[in-house]
């Protein structure tokens, strides 16, 4: 098994290296100076020219490239002109208060997916059935803003059960008990529609394994139907299942920018749509490479955690 | 084509969907010749007016502009957009998966590198790096849109492509000399448009939100112009205080995409052949019984009595008739061969004992299935579930596919004995231990944290009996249970069974299509055509004189060892199809000795002695063969 990781993370490299070719090759299509932008359209040319030079940006855009990525690896992402702040310190920050959110919207999202999508495929063409494809395909349809937004105006405005925004109460304790009031209601907004994704597909996973051999031999053996669904269905049927969660945990970390929009959110994407609103390339690089990294990670942890499912995949 | 539109009408909400989305496209359409009012004009007089306002049917926005006109302009922003972002996406999606699939190699290689590198990125971030590059704007947003989506469609498109290359009509036109670039547009392209229609109808709406949700962060159309998203964006300010600001852009997103998801889900389906087939249905717990005659009275023979048994499968008008009143028994330490060709009723009798006929489509719809007289045709579920592996068992065809893949054998056959008492972890495995032994596996104590693929298949087999065993039933039901495995191995197996049979006087119903196996080890024989039986009797008795036409041909079909030179005589014809049976006779067709009145009417099943035939023209006379 250890080798297995090994040998996954060794593969994951040209693909980190590949993100950072694509990013850097993105933001050299910059039009204009990036120096301009930095300094504004009344700089002199003189300072333009000096940042110009202190960036490096007089140099080859290859130079550039390895020098930029010479960097990073030395842990140097730059500092965030708008922010006057080291871009690593910022988005490590702001990537915890993402990870809270996403991590708990993501175990929302599984569960109760897959939890809808067995009790669909259970029930096929019965009532919880039908109930519960209607409300996937509305959870799919709805913009995750707009659900956001209408949850804070009915639970938070109106009923008052949950704070409207923010990661933490302004006056009064940070504790588990406050994050989690907090927590509520965006976790469930960017949660909506992965688990409609996952309910479908779950379903029709768990439809396609309670068709096969070795469930008739469950019930042959006297198995009673809820462990020949939860157990012996569910668990052949995760082996489709889990390659589906890992893609939509990027739609899930997608989905964060805009509930931390909404819900003034301190994550790693509302600072990503700031450092694009001012321009800050720096931090926008950084930003997009350490996210797009973590998440390449994490497809790694869901082939392994694919790899201890099923004994048939060669480690 | 017309079959396509049909299905997908008769897809209710499917139409629903259409009809909503045609709506909206006309009204988009037809904005700018609406009499409505200028959805850029400011009135900071009208502020927040509510929706149904004097002018202003659904109200103001924060500086005063009419909110229905801007919620159209909107709508045909958002379309437009939405719809432009499709289309590029698919058109350039499609022209680098077709390359990178019909020229294949390195061309390929690079290109899906270059596409996995993409996809590798959570799409926004991708979306969010293009838009830093090139600016907020309505029009760079769409770009990001549609490279985000460019991998998706040009890895579909590729996989089609792939598969085309190779077929004998590009191959043809490789020959007569065509150029690439004619060969791609004359005859990949066609082949693949559906493909890109199918995969933009499904990915549109998801479109619409995307850009949607661009404007919606400030990146997408800038003021005064407004789409949906942006409009949402702008309201979201005033969302407490005034929130008809915010529902209206925000309902309309839903309904799009909505009703653009409902059709895309109605093409899909309408376009899936097993949804047509019924593929796609599940299997219940039991299977369903719509008995219509009344219940044959128990005729107390033998511990497993089958009578007058008819199963059908009903999909969609058609009915097949799988067993068509088949009547037989098993007494305790007997083996009953029950011997057919593929398709004649045999399996499906057996699974109709315990409900395990796949249903839907399968409906028990007459007679009874007694074990020691008690009916368990409808009996309740946790009835049947109690008996199913401790009083009757079933050894399946196939063990890889019939054992659990993920699961040990060893946990699959503690779980066997669980099912029907608790049992502790030590004791459990002990009895699973015991259970391997008595089946003759080697090595068992490691076997038991095995899975199934890491066994050979008359391992597999052994393990599949041992569980049959788990509860040491009365009835064991072996559904071709040595198809699977060599000749060798099958005889083992053969001996296997047999010694249990004498050890624990079991019953035992052998399901076999091969009459060497029959020879082997039955004491009576019952053989199946179309759904009935045909002919039953003592094994010897039968092997020796035939009688039924059918089973001497069945016999024919069995290579005899050291007698040389007879041939192989295969029966001509296939078995009728279940759901159109002929009159009289099934055999009829493919028989040698049919008179014409084979087909005039129902044929009863003779009996005399322990022999019975269901002939009118038999290979020698019932009584003397009963004699």
């Amino acid at each position: 098994m250890t080798g297995y990781i090994l040998k996954r993370l060794l593969s994951a490299i040209p693909v980190l290296l590949g993100i950072t070719v694509i990013v850097f090759a993105i933001m050299a299509l910059i039009p204009g100076d990036p120096a301009t932008a930095i300094l504004g359209s009344y700089a002199t040319p003189e300072n333009v020219e000096k940042l110009n030079r202190d960036l490096g940006l007089d140099k080859p855009l290859v130079q550039q490239y390895f020098i930029w990525l010479g960097n990073m690896m030395g842990g140097d992402f730059g500092t965030s002109f708008s922010l006057n702040r080291p871009v690593l310190d910022e988005v490590v920050e702001r990537f915890g208060a993402t990870l809270v959110l996403a991590g708990t919207a993501f175990v929302l999202c599984s569960i109760f997916g897959i939890v809808a999508g067995v009790i669909s495929a259970a029930n096929q063409y019965g009532w919880g059935d039908k109930g519960i494809t209607f409300a996937v395909l509305l959870g799919i349809s709805i913009p995750s803003f707009f659900l956001g937004m209408m949850m804070i105006l009915i639970f938070a405005v109106k009923l008052k059960w949950f704070p409207v925004s923010g990661m933490w109460p302004i006056y009064g304790d940070r504790d588990l008990w406050a994050l989690i009031r907090h927590l509520t209601l965006p976790a469930i907004a960017l949660a909506v529609v992965a688990t409609g994704v996952i309910a479908r597909l779950s379903r029709s996973a768990m439809l396609e394994v309670l068709r096969q051999d070795f469930i008739r031999t469950a019930r042959a053996k006297g198995v009673h139907e809820r462990g020949v669904i939860w157990r012996h269905a569910l668990k052949a049927a995760m082996v489709s299942i889990i390659p589906v969660l890992g893609i939509q945990a990027g739609f899930v970390l997608s989905g964060a920018v805009y509930i931390e929009i909404v819900f003034q959110w301190p994550g790693v994407g509302r600072m990503l749509v700031d450092a694009i609103l001012k321009r800050d390339i720096l931090l926008v690089q950084g930003g997009v490479v350490l996210v797009a990294a973590c998440y390449v990670l994490f497809n790694i942890a869901v082939d392994v955690a694919q790899s201890l499912l099923d004994p048939r995949i060669k480690t | 084509m017309s079959g396509f539109l049909k299905l997908l009408a008769r897809n209710r909400l499917a139409l629903a969907g259409g009809i909503v989305m045609v709506l909206v496209v006309l009204l988009a359409l037809l904005t700018p010749l609406l009499p409505l009012a200028d959805p850029d004009v400011t009135n900071t007089g009208a502020r927040f007016q509510p929706p149904f306002s004097e002018g202003a049917l659904l109200g103001t926005d924060h500086l005063g502009r009419d909110l229905l006109s801007r919620l159209l302009w909107g709508t045909r922003l958002s379309l437009a957009v939405g719809f432009a972002a499709a289309i590029a996406a698919a058109t350039i999606g499609a022209a680098v998966g077709i390359i990178s699939g019909f020229y294949g190699g390195r061309t390929d290689n690079l290109i899906m590198r270059g596409v996995d590198m993409l996809m590798a990125f959570p799409y926004i971030l991708l979306a969010l790096a293009i838009v830093a590059a090139l600016g907020p704007g309505l029009l760079n947003a769409l770009i990001a849109v549609a490279a985000v989506n460019v991998p998706f469609f040009a890895r579909n498109i590729r996989g089609i492509t792939v598969g085309l290359a190779h077929r004998e009509f590009v191959d043809a036109a490789r020959l007569s000399g065509l150029s690439n670039t004619r060969i791609i547009l004359s005859e990949i392209l066609p082949n693949v448009i559906p493909v890109i229609v199918i995969a933009m109808s499904t990915t549109i709406g998801w479109m619409i939100l995307e850009t949607a949700g661009l404007s919606f962060l400030g990146l997408g159309s800038q003021p005064p112009q407004a789409d949906l998203g942006s409009m949402l964006g702008e309201a979201r300010s005033a969302l407490i205080t005034n929130p008809h600001t915010s529902v209206v852009p925000g309902l309309m997103i839903l309904i799009i995409v909505m009703s653009i998801n409902l059709l895309g889900d109605g093409v899909r389906d309408a376009l899936d052949p097993r949804l047509k087939s019924g593929a796609l249905s599940r299997p219940m717990a039991a299977t369903r019984v719509d008995r219509k005659g009344p219940v044959p009275e128990s005729a107390g023979q033998g511990l497993l009595e089958v009578q007058e048994l008819q199963t059908q499968f009903h999909v969609k008008d058609r009915v097949y008739r799988a067993v068509g009143g088949v009547s037989l028994y098993v007494k305790p330490g007997e083996c009953l061969g029950l011997i057919g060709e593929s398709g004649s009723g045999k399996s499906v009798t057996a699974l109709s004992v315990m409900g395990l006929v796949a249903s839907p489509p399968g409906v028990i719809t007459g007679g009874a299935v007694r074990y020691e007289g008690e009916d368990l045709i409808g009996a309740p579920y946790g009835r049947l579930r109690d008996m199913r592996g401790r009083n009757v068992a079933y050894i399946f065809q196939d063990p890889l596919a019939t054992l659990h893949p993920l699961y040990r054998v060893g946990d699959q056959l503690i779980e066997a004995i669980r099912a029907h008492r608790p049992i502790g972890r030590k004791d459990g495995h002990d009895r699973a231990l015991e259970l391997l032994k008595s089946v003759r596996i080697p090595n068992p104590e490691k076997r038991l944290s095995d899975y199934p693929h890491e066994l050979s298949g008359g391992m597999r087999q052994r393990i599949g009996i041992a569980m049959a065993l788990a509860n040491e039933p009365d009835v064991i039901i072996a559904d071709e249970p040595t198809t699977a495995l060599d000749v060798t191995v099958q005889a083992q197996i053969l001996a296997l069974l047999d010694d249990l049979r004498r050890e624990r006087g079991l019953a035992i119903v052998f399901i076999t299509h091969d009459f060497g196996v029959v020879a082997q080890l039955c004491d009576r024989v019952a053989v199946m055509y179309a759904g009935r039986i045909v002919e039953e009797g003592p094994t010897k008795a039968i092997l020796d004189t035939p009688l039924h036409p059918y089973t001497a041909r069945l016999m024919a079909c069995v290579p005899e060892l050291g007698t040389g030179k007879r041939r192989l005589e295969a029966i001509p014809g296939l078995p009728p199809v279940v759901d159109r049976l002929p009159q009289g006779c099934a055999f009829a067709e493919r028989c040698t000795r049919a008179q014409p009145d084979c087909l005039a009417g129902e044929i009863d099943l003779h009996r005399a002695g322990p022999r019975a035939v269901r002939c009118i023209h038999p290979e020698a006379p019932l009584q003397e063969a009963a004699e």
